[in-house]
């Protein structure tokens, strides 16, 4: 598809706006529909359409493999490591109370780490299962 | 709060957490060390539960500190920290064992992942075990099942892929319709919390959507523990997985949804529901006769060692459910000890297997198959695995002085209790056959003379035989020293009982 | 009219379930069993919403709302049913790479070919 003129064009017009999306839903999922994994996968979603247009070896080339599976990784150690922060603070695992001095801001500090931890493992693991099916069996394809 | 209030989530955790870290640094050592040392955690916390559990009773911890039955609830009882112990356990024992058996059985380059994945599994078995909340086991199991497909798609053999796919798609099935028993249970309730679940269902006991709740998650987890007709996956998943995969899974993730059954069974249905007013236990007696007696016979005719104890595991899931069918103190007790003690010999036979296949094996050629003919003889180049085999192989017959002999002992009890004479005459056949398995092993070791070129057969290290012997012992000591497994299994039957009134 | 979505749960298990055991292709097989698991997401999501009923946001114009913790539960068992598609596609992707082939029945004439090999060498 790299010949197609009006592919790349609209491609390369619409990605900036569907990765910005991917972070507007993330961060207003406190007040609206949304949050970390609808994020992720939109955020995913506009890596995957770069990768059809312009090839999967240039999308590895913006996000290789190893920080893919940094990033599924990392997710969910900063989801954990704020669980773990919750009881070193004093309060059970998980307790987003103890996070700040005021509760109600406790309990948004929390999900707002959270939800991110959530938003980068599951962009990352979109990543990784289209970069392994795409990657499999047509290596020639890939200039 | 000390870190010791924490101690029913940082079984959980520290597992969970080892498996991201394995992945993140891309190392093979590293990510053994890491999942290892999260093993150890866990066993150690799990220690730490038990005594604690033993001392002062039941302990519920509030995910989040929302009180339940808002919030998520993770409770401990004995049973829970029962099972903690034998899961986390095994895993501490295990993980050791395969790193050297990995090295020949698994690329390189994938190392971490296989130490990732058992992290993952292991992180699920024990939080199935720990939680209190009904969707939590969903997920906590599709954790654990999805790690152990992975797992065993790892096996060298392309039959291995087969395996793991069968497996998947019939542990979904199992896994959909315990989460449809679970939708039921919360349309007719209105909660997830087990405990919350119990007192709310009294109102509805009868009700037909319950049975329907009732009726999905039996099937559901029987899938899950390879109850007799259900068992198809089992077989070939044990067999073509890598080694240290099939040690693990046997010893703990059918043991682990039994536990389940019974959590859901005693905590959440209620002994009444269950056992008097259904056919459910004559059903289940059925068809754990069924298990013990079809499965062992056609384990007599295997030519695969490892297809062997696979099926054997399936008869043994027999035992364990016969004695949940009686519905009686003496019968739950039994079920309970032999979770552990099958448990216990079932991982020592599949780990000294896989030090016989490694042995078996020449360095860069593709893994050897434990088949019979070319265990011609092997008592003499192996002789620590050969008879760490057949010591473990007496505990699956149950004779006295082995672990099996106990559990096997308080089923034939229960039997007499109910004053079902037959029963304890079947249970003495069916180990006849169990004789019959282990002698075909003992034949072809010791009494047929190994073939010409068997001299590149070598005994395993010593890293290998070490922790295969330290379950070997333990299924001797639990033959003598019945006051941990017997005294927690009784005092866990207990609690459930007399929760379940 | 009362029962439809009921009717509609039951008519994608069992649809789901019959696909899963009647095919032999292991992609269709996947297929089947994500139907089924689609039919767990309508009877948890169904019974969740109350008619006229909104967002469970507090604001005093409203006094009727769904139950938002089906939703939650859902969100995760579809995580959870992507991960197993993803995971037997690429199962099924390995298996074909192995065998040649995407058809159980040929995956086992294949296996007992072999065997059959392998009782006349020795």
């Amino acid at each position: 598809m790299q010949s197609d003129l009006v592919l790349r064009v609209i491609g390369k017009i619409l990605i900036p706006f569907i990765l910005l999306f991917a972070v507007y839903v993330q961060f207003h999922g406190d007040f609206g529909p949304g949050g970390g994994f609808q994020a992720g996968v939109i955020f995913a979603t506009g890596i995957i359409f770069y990768a059809l247009i312009f090839g999967l070896h240039k999308a590895r080339t913006v996000i290789p493999d190893n920080v893919v599976e940094a990033m599924l990784a990392g997710g969910v150690l900063l989801y954990a490591g704020f669980g773990i922060a919750g009881f070193l603070l004093g309060g059970n695992y998980l307790d987003y109370f103890v996070l700040s001095k005021d509760p109600i801001h406790g309990q948004h500090r929390g999900i707002f780490w959270v939800e991110l931890g959530v938003a980068i493992t599951v962009c990352g693991v979109m990543l990784k299962i289209y970069y392994m099916f795409a990657s499999r069996g047509n290596s020639e394809e890939q200039h | 709060m000390s870190l010791s209030a924490h101690l029913p989530v940082l079984q959980v955790v520290l597992p969970l957490v080892s498996a991201p870290i394995a992945v993140l640094f891309r190392h093979g050592g590293f990510a053994a060390g890491i999942v290892t040392g999260g093993a150890w955690a866990a066993f150690a916390t799990a220690i730490g539960l038990w005594l604690h559990v033993a001392e002062f009773g039941t302990i519920s911890y509030h995910m989040g500190n929302w009180a339940p039955p808002w919030g998520i609830e993770y409770r401990v009882d004995r049973l829970t920290s029962f099972v903690l112990l034998l899961v986390s356990g095994t895993a501490a024992v295990v993980l050791p064992w395969s790193r050297a058996s990995i090295d020949r059985e698994i690329p390189e380059e994938l190392h971490y992942l296989y130490y990732a994945m058992f992290g993952l599994c292991l992180a699920g078995l024990l939080g199935i075990t720990v939680t209190g909340d009904a969707f939590n086991i969903f997920v906590f199991l599709e954790i654990s099942s999805l790690a152990t497909y992975v797992l065993i798609a790892m096996g060298r053999n392309r039959r291995a892929l087969a395996a793991a796919y069968r497996y998947l798609i019939m542990g979904s099935i199992g896994a959909t319709f315990i989460v449809i028993g679970i939708g039921f249970l919360y349309l007719m309730t209105g909660t997830l919390n087990l405990a919350d679940m119990a007192v709310r269902l009294r109102a509805v006991e009868n009700s037909r959507p319950v049975l329907v709740a009732l009726a999905f998650l039996t099937v559901g987890i029987s899938l899950k523990l390879a109850l007799f007709p259900l068992h198809q996956w089992l077989p070939n998943a044990y067999t073509y997985a890598p080694s240290a995969v099939t040690a693990f899974l046997a010893a703990t993730a059918t043991k682990v949804s039994v536990y389940v059954l019974i959590r859901f069974y005693y905590s959440v249905f209620g002994e009444s529901l269950v056992f008097e007013q259904l056919p459910l236990p004559q059903f289940m007696l059925a068809l754990s006769l069924l298990a013990m007696f079809a499965a062992s016979f056609i384990a007599i005719f295997q030519d695969n060692l490892k297809r062997l104890f696979a099926y054997s595991s399936v008869g043994q899931i027999g035992y364990i459910t016969l004695g949940l069918s009686f519905g009686s103190l003496t019968g739950l007790t039994g079920s309970i000890v032999h979770l552990l003690n099958h448990g216990v010999a079932k991982a020592a036979i599949f780990l000294l297997i896989g030090g016989l296949v490694l042995g078996m094996t020449k360095p860069g050629t593709v893994t050897a198959e434990p088949s019979f003919d070319r265990l011609a003889g092997l008592s003499k180049r192996m002789p620590y695995t050969s008879f760490g085999i057949v010591i473990a192989g007496l505990s699956l017959i149950g004779v006295p002085g082995t672990a099996g002999f106990i559990s096997k002992w308080h089923l034939i009890l229960a039997a007499l209790e109910q004053d079902q004479f037959w029963l304890v005459a079947a249970i003495v056949v069916s180990s006849l056959l169990a004789v019959a398995y282990v002698w075909r092993f003992v034949e072809v070791a010791y009494f047929t003379p190994p073939p010409e070129d068997s001299t590149s057969v070598q005994e395993a290290p010593l890293s290998l035989l070490v922790p295969a012997w330290l379950l070997v012992t333990a299924t001797i000591w639990f033959g003598f020293d019945t006051t941990f497994s017997v005294g927690s299994a009784s005092d866990a039957a207990q609690q459930l009982l007399k929760a379940a009134q | 009219m009362a029962h439809f979505m009921y009717i509609a749960t039951v008519f994608l298990m069992v649809a789901g379930l019959y696909i899963v055991m009647a095919r032999g292709n292991l992609i269709k097989k996947l297929i089947g069993l994500s139907i089924l698991q689609t039919s767990v997401y309508l009877l948890y999501i169904a019974p969740g919403k109350l008619l006229g009923g909104t967002a469970p946001i507090l604001a005093p114009q409203y006094t009727v709302y769904s139950n938002p913790l089906p939703h939650v539960l859902i969100l995760t068992a579809i995580v959870v049913g992507v991960a197993t598609l993803a995971l037997g596609l690429a199962i099924t992707v390995r298996i074909r790479e192995a065998y040649g082939t995407i058809e159980e029945d040929e995956i086992i004439a294949i296996e007992i070919e072999l065997l059959k090999k392998a009782d006349k060498l020795s």
